[in-house]
């Protein structure tokens, strides 16, 4: 049962003489084309899925090496000297690409989400935050809070990976998921064409006997099943696909709402990806018709 | 062409068929006959290839069927023409395709060959009935065209089993007629049939061997008929 895409394409362009030897079969036509549909169509989430995890984990992961937060937290008189020394003592520390203390407009910027635009954030003792980029090779954090510690008695160092590992393996795991729903979608979209192709070819059992009877050989019986469920995949599941498409398209935008979720959708040649949705289904239409085919045919002498 | 070799055959049950050997020369002209039940249609098969012998060969154009693929079972069935004692078709077509569906099958419907299949219908009398549906014909007009379609890949050897089953006197007559006809063309035929009057009437016509089935055997019956 080997895959063959000149014979896929023979299959497309068809025969129309063969095509008539099976009798048109309108309900079960109709089923496999909204299967391959709907199938395209959850197929498009869950790659808009991967696809967007994937750069969420990228994203996550690549910032969560890259940056740090130092936090001064020190009666309000010595918060500047403590500043200037751990500025001091991150200058000199290797790996460290830049350091610089967030501004008091930056810091109000952070906090007004949480406490509005009229909280007087300057009357507060709210510690002074230190942003801290990496080089390449990043830096030791443990060395870097004893050399805090011994220096800058209000420092703590917050270098993200804590919170954000989680985050980033749970991207990862959606990734995975996104792959494996898409894998599963097409395994049950095989199983129902199978499905469907072995209930035509039951109902053509007389079909297929004359057939064999007057000289025609496997492929050429075969052949008029496989292509009817080949173009209905194709045809459904693009379909689908451009519904799915359609509908992805349509989604909100994630950055109004935050800047927290990259948002389910694709972006720039991700929008290539589902094309590959129904030559695919096609394929596999494929594949699984002929196997039924065949077996039934090995049936017969 | 077609030579069978100390043949028996079994359903499953006792041996329907033993030891049979007998070896069909191109142009001749059989009949086989015997009681209901007796094996006629089950030699039949095993003379195109549809059943293998239990044990014993069969050979179809020189070919053990036994060894055959089943893309060379296809090929040597558009060589042996058919008529089946339970003709089917396919339903949705009409005469004229069920007709011309060897060719189809075969890749070969050409222009040329519509112009045989026209003949052809005329021959066995179907013209008025070519765009009719199968299950719109009666059980003569049926073995008319199972015969038609038996006939147009002009095969070497044509086996009919029961042709006549159906039809009155005067269109079994037409039928000997036409298969009298193809062996004069030069086809080998062989008639499975119970009909000892359409045996008789074909005597005069043509050189034709008699085989009966009894026993499990196949025995050649004298000129006692
Ligand atoms: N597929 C089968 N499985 C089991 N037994 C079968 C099968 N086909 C035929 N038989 C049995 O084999 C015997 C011979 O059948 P066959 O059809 O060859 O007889 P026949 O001589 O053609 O009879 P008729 O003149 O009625 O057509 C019968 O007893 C029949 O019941
Ligand atoms: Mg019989």
């Amino acid at each position: 049962m080997k895959f063959d895409p000149a014979q896929l394409l023979h299959l497309v362009v068809g025969d129309p003489q063969a095509d008539r030897v099976v009798p048109p079969s309108g309900f079960t036509a109709k089923l496999t084309l909204f299967s391959a549909g709907v199938m395209a169509f959850l197929a498009v989430f869950a790659l808009a899925l991967s696809l967007a995890s994937g750069r969420l984990a990228a994203r996550w992961s690549d910032e969560l090496s890259r940056s740090a937060t130092l936090r001064i937290s020190a009666p309000s008189d010595q918060i500047a000297a403590q500043t200037a020394a751990a500025l001091r003592v991150l200058d000199t520390t290797a790996g460290v690409a830049s350091a610089r203390g967030l501004t008091a407009e930056e810091q109000r910027a952070l906090l007004e989400p949480w406490f509005g635009p009229d909280m007087p954030v300057d009357t507060l003792p709210i510690p002074q935050l230190i942003e801290i980029i990496e080089d390449d090779n990043g830096y030791d954090p443990q060395g870097l809070r004893h050399r805090l510690a011994a220096e800058v008695p209000g420092a703590v160092l917050d270098d993200h990976t804590r919170w954000r590992r989680p985050l980033v393996g749970a991207a990862s795991r959606l990734k995975t998921l996104g792959w494996l729903s898409i894998g599963l979608i097409f395994a049950a979209m095989a199983a129902m064409i199978t499905l469907a192709a072995n209930a035509a070819l039951a109902a053509n059992a007389q079909v297929i006997q004359v057939l064999r009877l007057v000289g025609a050989r496997d492929i050429y019986i075969a052949r008029a099943f496989v292509r009817r469920f080949t173009l209905r995949a194709l045809t459904g599941a693009f379909i689908g696909t451009t519904a799915g498409l359609v509908a992805v398209a349509l989604l909100p935008s994630a950055q109004e709402a935050g800047g927290f979720l990259t948002g389910l959708g694709f972006a720039g040649v991700h929008w290539l990806w589902p094309l590959v949705i129904p030559p695919l289904a096609a394929v596999v239409a494929f594949v699984a018709t002929r196997a039924a085919a065949q077996t039934t045919l090995k049936g017969l002498r | 062409m077609i030579e069978l070799e100390n043949v028996a055959y079994s359903y499953g049950g006792g041996e329907l068929l033993s030891s049979i050997t007998l070896a069909l020369q191109p142009g001749s002209f059989h009949f086989l006959t015997g009681p209901s039940g007796a094996g006629k249609t089950t030699f039949l098969k095993l003379c195109y290839g549809a059943l293998v012998p239990t044990s014993g060969h069969a050979r179809l154009f020189g070919a053990d069927v036994r060894g055959m693929s089943r893309d060379d079972i296809a090929l040597a069935r558009r060589r042996v023409g058919v008529v089946h004692q339970d003709v089917q078709f396919l339903d949705h077509l009409p005469v004229a395709d069920n007709v011309a569906l060897p060719l189809t099958v075969s890749g070969r419907s050409s222009i040329d060959e519509g112009a045989n299949l026209k003949e052809l219908l005329t021959w066995v009398g179907l013209t008025e009935r070519a765009d009719a549906l199968p299950p719109e014909l009666s059980g003569g007009e049926r073995q008319r065209a199972a015969l038609a379609r038996a006939v147009i890949m002009s095969p070497d050897v044509i086996l009919a089993d029961e042709p006549t089953g159906n039809v009155d006197w005067e269109m079994s007559q037409r039928l000997l007629t036409l298969l009298i006809e193809l062996n004069r063309m030069g086809k080998t035929i062989m008639i499975a049939t119970h009909d000892l009057g359409l045996i008789r009437a074909a005597k005069s016509h043509v050189q034709a061997r008699v085989l009966r089935i009894s026993n499990r055997q196949l025995h050649l019956a004298g000129a006692d008929l």
